[in-house]
């Protein structure tokens, strides 16, 4: 990738360099944990643990992008988590209901928070920051009045279908018993790998996607150029509560409780995911795959601040701080340079 | 951008096969012969043997618990042998699984958990017990289909404490000469249901019915925390006129009980007209009792890392363990020599 990285810089698009700015630094850092860490490191399922841990955030960071290419913001995408979770613990674990209803009762949720927001952020033109703070303070608030008490899902098919593995064949390891452990993935990290795949063809490929970034660059021309503004960025919030939707469900599926304090601080990792993966709040510039990689990155900092055995509780919060710093003033840098480059 | 992905897609590959080949190379050398075990020998003999201990704290929310977790660092140390790894779960159970997992990645000697709930344990119980790694639960116990999926529980005996409060009350009465005096009784509970609080009750009520001179007036739910214990107290003191002893199960409610009994122009303590009894035995609480205002307080002890270590020790040399390993405690009463005692109260 470094070979004639100079004189292509050029040719790239601002969206594509961020994008190789986050996946280059993602490799170093794990390359480094695993020279320098070790251990845990140089197993595949280091990296399958944090694929499994974070599938939802991966989720609901893709919904977030797709908001922020747009130049709006969604904040309540955590909120809409736990509210999903505790319905769905609620209605699977004291009315005894079935997997598959709860899964339209996460999507029907996450869908209502979408059309709401959506409708008031393009057609009511209220900021989308205060809209989404509304709707975290609204989720929070219901998740309470639904059940108070975390509590943990007993319901037998549910936690079959929580427990299932999804075996990766080759990438197993052998344990110090001398016995060989097989890698898996969960049904999480599968959904959130399609809904990846999926929504990076749409912003890539499709009118919708074009419109997106064409909105969230400059809304004026957008219009001028005949693209509905108003119902683009309905549409942006739309698929951001959608995915809100799915990504509640998958969380729930991964920690298998309902609790008010679940998902605390999600919206603002998926936000920290975004930018890292260089998605610009300004809109107009974001990549899915880079956000899927600024997950990865996020949650990779993390574990080996943890490996490296410093309290994790404070250290994590300054490492994280740091390296959002870093991408910023690495954005900045490279923005200004390209700048210079095109006016000479 | 096609050539983006490719690349995208060559680096991932490079990655997993770069981080499999390190098991790989194990894996052909184990079977092949006696290397790996040698080298291990030298480093053991290099002085390279800490044994690695992942902890996985519930959080930092009491300073019960910010005890616990200091007691468990400062054992846990390089100078006594040990590497530890320490996760604190930040009160979610998702992040003790998260830690877990990553504990039993690395392949650490012991976990030790202190599970924020008793439900949800048994696959990554499991996943330890596969993996041959010992897991210690401290504190709270855990809800698990097979006992054996733990190796053993240290914690501190509620059932215990609610006893001694009972006997000393018992001994105290009869140096007062009020052995046989009727005494009217008020409790303010813990937070109904839980360990804590079940405990307690069950060990002063034990006591209670082999005095039939002793009258409870009333028990009530007083939430663990300052204010609902004083506004339980008020209530107590609105509706009862003659008080003889207060029972409150931890030192927070009994900070409220003291204000209100203060508030009522009443006074409390050795000194006092109502006798106050008082669970963990806490700094603050010593402090009060030191100015008089609390007969005896039962301490509940975060102390809990030597007792871990104690236990990690036998398994490491092959000794059968108690699976059950209830923590020595200790009760205060203005008799002792509070002052030295308050300077060496951990928290």
């Amino acid at each position: 990738m470094s070979k004639g990285f100079g004189s292509k810089m050029k040719n790239i698009s601002d969206t594509n360099l961020l994008l190789a700015i986050t996946i280059v630094v993602f490799f170093l850092m794990y390359i480094g944990a695993m020279l320098f860490l070790g251990e845990g490191f140089l197993k595949p399922q280091a990296l399958f643990n944090i694929l499994n841990a974070n599938a939802a955030l991966i989720i609901l960071s893709c919904g977030m992008s797709i908001v922020m290419i747009t130049g709006g913001i969604d904040i309540s995408v955590g909120g809409v988590t736990a509210l999903i979770s505790m319905c769905c613990a609620v209605y699977l674990d004291k009315a005894g209901g079935s997997v598959a209803v709860s899964v339209l009762i996460a999507l029907l949720i996450g869908l209502g928070f979408g059309l709401v927001q959506g409708f008031l952020v393009a057609y009511l033109e209220i900021q989308p920051f205060i809209v989404s703070l509304a709707g975290m303070f609204f989720a929070r608030g219901m998740t309470t009045i639904v059940n108070t008490e975390p509590f943990n899902v007993a319901n037998e098919a549910f936690v079959a279908l929580k427990n299932t593995r999804i075996i990766v064949p080759g990438m197993g390891s052998v344990n110090r018993l001398g016995n060989y452990v097989d890698a898996y993935v969960e049904i999480g990290v599968i959904v959130a790998l399609l809904i990846v795949v999926l929504l990076f063809c749409v912003l890539k490929w499709t009118k919708l996607g074009r419109n997106l970034y064409a909105v969230g660059g400059n809304s004026q021309s957008a219009l001028m150029l005949g693209i509905n503004v108003k119902r683009t960025k309905f549409i942006a919030h739309l698929l951001c509560g959608i995915l809100a939707g799915v990504g509640g469900f998958v969380y729930f599926l991964h920690v298998g409780s309902g609790s008010p304090s679940h998902a605390s601080g999600a919206e603002m990792n998926a936000i920290a995911s975004s930018i890292i993966g260089g998605t610009m709040l300004t809109g107009g510039v974001g990549n899915i795959i880079g956000t899927f990689f600024g997950v990865l990155s996020l949650s990779t900092i993390q574990n080996i601040v943890s490996s490296a055995g410093l309290d994790q509780a404070w250290w994590t919060g300054i490492t994280v701080a740091a390296m959002l710093c870093l991408f910023l003033v690495i954005q900045s840098v490279v923005m200004a340079a390209r700048k210079k480059g095109n006016v000479k | 951008m096609k050539k983006m992905v490719v690349g995208i897609g060559v680096l991932l590959c490079l990655l997993l096969w770069f981080s499999s080949c390190g098991t790989r190379i194990d894996d052909t050398e184990q079977p092949a012969g006696t290397d790996l075990l040698e080298e291990e020998k030298e480093l053991v003999e290099e002085g390279d043997n800490y044994i690695v201990v992942g902890i996985s704290q519930v959080g930092s929310e009491s300073d019960w618990r910010i005890a616990c977790t200091e007691s468990l660092k400062s054992t846990f140390t390089q100078e006594n042998g040990y590497y530890l790894i320490f996760e604190d779960a930040q009160q979610k159970q998702e992040n003790q699984l998260k830690a877990m997992r990553d504990f039993i990645l690395q392949e650490v000697d012991y976990i030790i958990l202190d599970p924020i709930v008793e439900t949800g344990w048994d696959a990554v119980l499991k996943e330890a017990q596969d993996a041959g790694i010992p897991v210690i639960l401290v504190d709270r116990q855990v809800e698990v289909s097979d006992e054996s999926l733990y190796t053993a529980w240290v914690g501190s005996d509620f059932h215990s404490q609610g006893v001694k409060a009972g006997t000393w009350l018992q001994n105290y009465l009869e140096e007062q000469g009020r052995g046989s005096e009727k005494i009217n009784i008020v409790t303010l509970q813990g937070t109904l249901n839980s360990t804590a609080q079940l405990g307690r009750t069950d060990g002063f009520a034990s006591v209670m019915k082999n005095h039939d001179n002793w009258n409870m007036l009333e028990r009530k739910d007083g939430d663990f925390t300052q204010t609902k214990g004083q506004e339980v107290m008020e209530e107590f003191l609105d509706s009862y006129s003659d008080i003889d002893v207060v029972v409150s199960e931890n030192d927070n409610m009994t900070f409220g009980a003291i204000e209100a009994i203060e508030k009522a122009g009443k006074t409390c303590g050795p000194e006092g007209d109502i006798i106050v009894l008082s669970f963990d035995a806490g700094r603050a609480a010593l402090e009060a009792m030191a100015e008089g205002k609390i007969n005896a307080d039962f301490e509940c002890n975060p102390n809990l890392g030597p007792e871990v270590s104690r236990i990690i020790q036998k398994l490491e040399r092959g000794c059968e363990v108690d699976k059950f390993q209830y923590i020595e405690e200790t009760y205060f009463d203005p008799t002792m020599d509070l002052e030295s005692l308050i300077e060496e109260r951990t928290y």
